[in-house]
């Protein structure tokens, strides 16, 4: 379904990304994850084209992302984005938050667009608060919102830029349940994230990265039994610690 | 001081059928309100279209916006009026030319030039309000747009416009007040505004205390009413659960 082939990228003289080739088949949840400034999100913001990259090649369901050529805003449609700072609309009330690209971009009547997105709202629990504000609800209700926000396009995968690392620690668990909903149904997941409860309840494989490059991507089970590269060692007892 | 206060000037007939001074202060106001008015529009959607120029990915459209605004805010508006106006008619093509100067009357012509002279004047200004309304959003709104698959034209109209304008319009409201202000330099072209018609009133009774007392109050009062229309008009966009928008 997505699959990254030697991309490196620079900021100018910097390289943030060297050579990172993974892949994400179809059904499957896998976990990003790493110390700060490793990269991660910069990868999986080259998965959308939200980022450029200039070397490499990324392709969603057989497109290349990176091909100038590429309708950009048609694949983005197809794919689901949940960031950090949710990033709802605030002057828009959460029923228009999950209307807007269905009916701006699929083109889908205001009613239907309406239903669907009450329908995902009522899945994540939170109906009753359809007619309100992004900015009156909790960051735990914002982030479940954009999950459906995303979830309302009917996305063939779906990415997560560090979902949680902006909730206060009561509201996490609220999102992370949703997204654990999403993974047993079978949805494509790539996840930035430092939840390693989520990764070994529900990744298929983890990725560790450092300084731009792909250290480690090994299946759940081996990478939390015995990581291969002594980074991700530090790491894993760094963060398990506790 | 011995001045002799003469507050019933204005209603002494003008000679000019059953007319009085008053009723020059009448269209002086109508004619300022209707020039600064049309010259708004055309700020407000030139600016926003440069503004959002000066923001987009791409090097060369955004210097085009850039250099229109620095050459519209580093030339005194009185000279931009008077290069309008004596200057650019005559490099203008024959017909349009021929038409400015003669096929309209004087008025007309320098109503045009006036509105047109202060709108794009303006725009520069109303162009750099946009700019910093729209980069005072954080760049997550963007990018939350565009991996919606919104296009561009689609993020600005439907997320950082509407949330940029409501930032802006503190400012804006200045903007719209300086431009009902700047309106009096048409009074130096022939356009018989508010301050031209004060003038005329001073030369034609020598009444000047009374004439610019009113002249005066009239701009104050009407400024003061579009002031707190654009204060309503900012509670009105106002969003629930946010005191001010952007910025994380």
């Amino acid at each position: 379904m997505i699959s990254i082939k030697n991309v490196s990228k620079w900021y100018g003289d910097f390289q943030v990304l060297t050579d990172c080739s993974t892949e994400v088949q179809k059904g499957e949840v896998v976990v990003v994850c790493g110390p700060s400034g490793s990269g991660k999100s910069t990868l999986i913001k080259c998965v959308n084209g939200l980022e450029s990259f200039q070397q490499g090649t990324i392709t969603v369901d057989g497109i290349s992302v990176g091909d100038p050529k590429t309708n950009l805003p048609k694949l983005r449609s197809r794919v689901g984005m949940v960031f950090q700072h949710f990033e709802l609309f605030p002057h828009l009330t959460i029923t228009e938050n999950l209307a807007l690209a269905q009916t701006k971009v699929l083109g889908r009547n205001k009613d239907a667009a309406i239903e669907k997105g009450l329908k995902l709202l009522d899945r994540v629990g939170l109906k009753a608060h359809a007619h309100k504000h992004p900015g009156q609800l909790s960051g735990g209700q914002q982030q479940r919102v954009a999950i459906a926000r995303a979830l309302a396009m009917d996305p063939i995968a779906m990415l997560f830029d560090e979902p949680t690392s902006a909730l206060d620690p009561e509201m996490i668990n609220e999102v992370l349940d949703v997204m654990v909903e999403l993974a047993k149904e079978g949805m494509t997941m790539m996840c930035v994230t430092h939840e390693m409860g989520f990764a070994r309840k529900v990744a298929n494989r983890v990725i560790f990265m450092d300084r731009g490059q792909i250290i480690e991507d090994a299946n759940k089970d081996e990478f939390f039994g015995s990581p291969r590269s002594e980074r991700a060692q530090a790491f894993l007892s760094k963060i398990l610690a506790h | 001081m011995h001045y002799h206060w003469d507050w019933g000037v204005f209603f002494k007939p003008t000679g000019v059928g059953s007319e009085i001074y008053l009723n020059w202060f009448v269209s002086g106001l109508m004619m300022t309100l209707g020039v600064a008015l049309s010259a708004w529009v055309i700020a407000l959607i030139l600016g926003t279209v440069l503004g959002v120029m000066r923001t987009v990915p791409g090097k060369i459209v955004s210097r085009i916006a850039g250099a229109y605004v620095d050459l519209f805010r580093n030339v005194p508006l009185l000279v931009q009026l008077f290069v309008w106006y004596y200057v650019i008619p005559d490099w203008l093509p024959d017909n349009l030319s021929n038409w400015l100067k003669q096929d309209i009357s004087p008025v007309t012509n320098a109503f045009i030039t006036v509105t047109v002279c202060l709108g794009l004047f303006t725009a520069a200004r109303v162009c750099e309000q946009v700019r910093t309304g729209i980069q005072a959003l954080p760049k997550g709104q963007t990018n939350a747009a565009l991996a919606l698959g919104l296009a561009l034209p689609q993020v600005y109209r439907q997320v950082l416009l509407p949330q940029a304008f409501r930032i802006i319009i503190p400012p804006l409201t200045s903007e719209f007040l300086n431009i009902i202000k700047n309106s009096s330099v048409a009074s130096l072209v022939a356009l018989p505004e508010l301050l031209a018609q004060t003038k005329q009133l001073v030369d034609f009774t020598a009444n000047q205390f009374e004439a610019y007392t009113l002249g005066t109050l009239i701009y104050f009062v009407v400024n003061m009413l579009l002031m707190f229309f654009m204060r309503w008009v900012e509670k009105r966009l106002r969003v629930p659960g946010l005191i001010a928008l952007g910025g994380k």
